[in-house]
């Protein structure tokens, strides 16, 4: 099973699409490791540079609709190449939140007051985020508060993450 | 309570209910192109899995960029192509006789009523024009697809839509899909399959079916979808001549799937387009869509007519009767892409390519390039394009490029005076000033 804790990436936007986190130009790659250095190469957000805020992340934390258009799954491989395991969103296109658990990380959803409130508390400080997905919890802290947050996943999903994703699962059952 | 066609889908499909809210589908088809299938494949050879469910429900091409440009995208190609031929995948589509998938595989009569498809492509939900559940999936659910036949969906909740009302001239699908995402936003439809109902679906050929049900994912919608009808019929007749002994009993066998007069849908909206006119987006999303008439002086570069929105036959007639007798305008490229081999004869045969040529377009092979920015009409930083695809994302096109999305009528009109302008198929019935 993936490692889901580390520092919190926060971008704040809804509709992050699959362009934006890797454009289509880096499509031709075969190899996962050659998308590494172009993860959100295209996001235009006050604040965010790919450059140096990536290196340190290993959440994201983000708003609605994360990873709409394309179905390509070299976003959630660009996030993976890059030590990123989990998002924690509003909602997500289906085809990326699928994605997500094919690869057996996470892909969370939280209601939108909650993820209001973790921008709020949270997002000017360095936040380190982990999740339990047995427990359906996360914990953030930073050097001012913590907070613990429950959320809700399917068993199916939860069963792909254990699983290491689809492919396994598959082939156990089918 | 009766059922919705996707509900009835599901059920003729399912081969496992695994946990409460997750269904495992038998496939009757999986698609492949070559941007997104080769790395399954080597994943599938990496695992020591390296084989296909079915070659024959396996239809493979290469279409997104051909010819290959580069050495990386002839290598996706040379993947594809090795892999087709070692598994014995007949259909199997490479240069020449390639065409834009999701309007190619409707064409060679692979889609059926009632059937389960699966692409590593979002646009699949194209395919729902013929009354089949088509999704895009990613390459996992790709390569599991290739490897065993199934894949898992949630339950489906079906929003129907009921579009109503009389189309005025010179207003299209395009106007319509644009005019409901406007309406549903970008997520407003996701996990749910959207139901196109209605007269004005009824009176549709299936281009602009496949038109429709094209952009529901830009809804955020897993599948768009049609109820099987006449039109279905006439359309796949050719294929299916041999397996009835006339139309009317392929009817009513496709038609066992459509909904039933009670069946529960989790919303439902009508959406009446009589006082429609033509639409375009204007910002990075595909939900900020305006009348066409309030974009005048919007100057552009580049004119796109192609892609699987609208690519087919009668998108090229109709840009071609805009076209007709007119010269682009001077600071603007013109690029048409008729989306299949068949397509391109066709026009070829009926004058429209010379239309046109004689109008100053370029016209390339069969393919999706310029769409995404990868080949055939890529961008530069700050340029503009009026384009008849599907996605007006930042950089879609070719980075730090502007994407304004409309109907073929629309970007001939806007071709030939250099702005984004309404066609004279709208017009001449609107007066002046629209
Ligand atoms: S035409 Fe564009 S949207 Fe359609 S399949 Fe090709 S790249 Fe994708």
């Amino acid at each position: 099973m993936k490692k889901f804790e580390g520092n919190i990436l926060f971008l704040d936007r809804s509709d992050i699409n699959t362009d934006e986190i890797i454009p289509a130009r880096y499509l031709t790659e075969i190899e996962k490791t050659a998308l590494k250095p172009h993860l959100l190469e295209d996001l235009k957000l006050d604040g965010f540079d790919p450059k140096k805020d990536i290196e340190a992340a290993s959440m994201i934390v983000t708003r609605a609709n994360f990873g709409c258009g394309s179905s390509r799954e070299h976003a959630p491989w660009a996030l993976e190449i890059n030590g990123i395991h989990a998002v924690v969103a509003v909602s997500f296109a289906r085809i990326f939140r699928q994605n997500m658990f094919n690869c057996g990380m996470a892909a969370i959803e939280l209601p939108e007051d909650e993820i209001n409130t973790i921008f709020n508390l949270f997002s000017k400080d360095q936040t380190r985020m982990t999740v339990h997905i047995e427990k359906s919890e996360m914990i953030l802290e930073s050097k001012h508060q913590t907070r613990t947050t429950n959320f809700r996943i399917s068993d199916f999903d939860r069963a792909l993450i254990q699983t290491g994703g689809w492919v396994g699962y598959a082939d156990q059952h089918y | 309570m009766g059922k919705t066609i996707a509900e009835k889908i599901f059920e003729t499909h399912r081969v496992d209910k695994p946990f409460g809210d997750v269904d495992v589908l038998r496939l009757d088809r999986v698609f492949c192109h070559e941007i997104t299938t080769p790395t399954a494949i080597e994943d599938l050879v990496a695992r020591g899995k390296d084989r296909v469910f079915d070659p024959d429900k396996i239809k493979v091409v290469i279409d997104h960029v051909s010819p290959a440009k580069d050495s990386k995208t002839a290598l996706q190609g040379k993947i594809l192509r090795d892999w087709a031929r070692r598994h014995g995948i007949q259909d199997f589509f490479d240069i020449g006789r390639n065409g834009v998938c999701h309007a190619l595989f409707p064409e060679k009569g692979f889609v059926r009523p009632g059937f389960t498809i699966i692409m590593g492509d979002s646009h699949t939900c194209t395919h729902g024009s013929f009354g089949a559940f088509a999704a895009g999936v990613g390459t996992t659910d790709l390569e599991v697809g290739i490897l065993k036949g199934v894949c898992a969906f949630k339950a489906p909740q079906t929003h129907r839509i009921d579009i109503t009302g009389t189309l005025r001239k010179g207003v299209f699908a395009k106007d319509i899909i644009l005019k409901l995402i406007q309406e549903l936003t970008v997520n407003g439809a996701t996990n749910r399959v959207i139901e196109f109902r209605g007269k004005i679906v009824d009176e549709m050929g299936m281009d602009q079916r496949m038109t429709l049900c094209n952009m529901a994912v830009e809804a955020g919608a897993t599948c768009g979808i049609c109820l099987p009808d006449r039109t279905t019929v006439d359309y796949l007749w050719e294929f299916i001549k041999d397996e009835y002994p006339d139309k009317e009993t392929a009817l009513k066998a496709f038609s066992a799937f459509a909904s039933d007069a009670d069946a529960d849908y989790a919303d439902t909206k009508t959406l009446d387009v009589s006082d429609l006119e033509p639409l375009a987006t204007y910002g990075y999303k595909p939900d900020n869509v305006k009348p066409v008439s309030e974009m005048r002086g919007t100057r552009i570069d580049q004119v796109y007519i192609g892609s699987c929105t609208n690519g087919r036959l009668e998108d090229l007639r109709i840009a071609a009767k805009v076209l007709e007798g007119h010269t682009i305008s001077p600071h603007v490229r013109g690029i048409v892409s008729p989306a299949t081999p068949k397509i391109y004869s066709q026009a070829m045969a009926e004058g429209i390519l010379k239309i046109f040529m004689d109008a100053g377009f370029c016209v390339t092979n069969p393919t999706c390039g310029a769409c995404l920015g990868m080949s055939n009409g890529v961008l530069a930083p700050g340029e503009v394009a009026a384009s008849t695809t599907n996605r007006n994302f930042n950089g879609r096109m070719g980075r730090g490029g502007m994407v304004h999305l409309m109907s073929p009528a629309t970007a001939a009109a806007s071709a030939i005076t250099g702005e984004i302008s309404n066609s004279c198929l709208f017009t001449e019935n609107q007066g002046a000033g629209k």
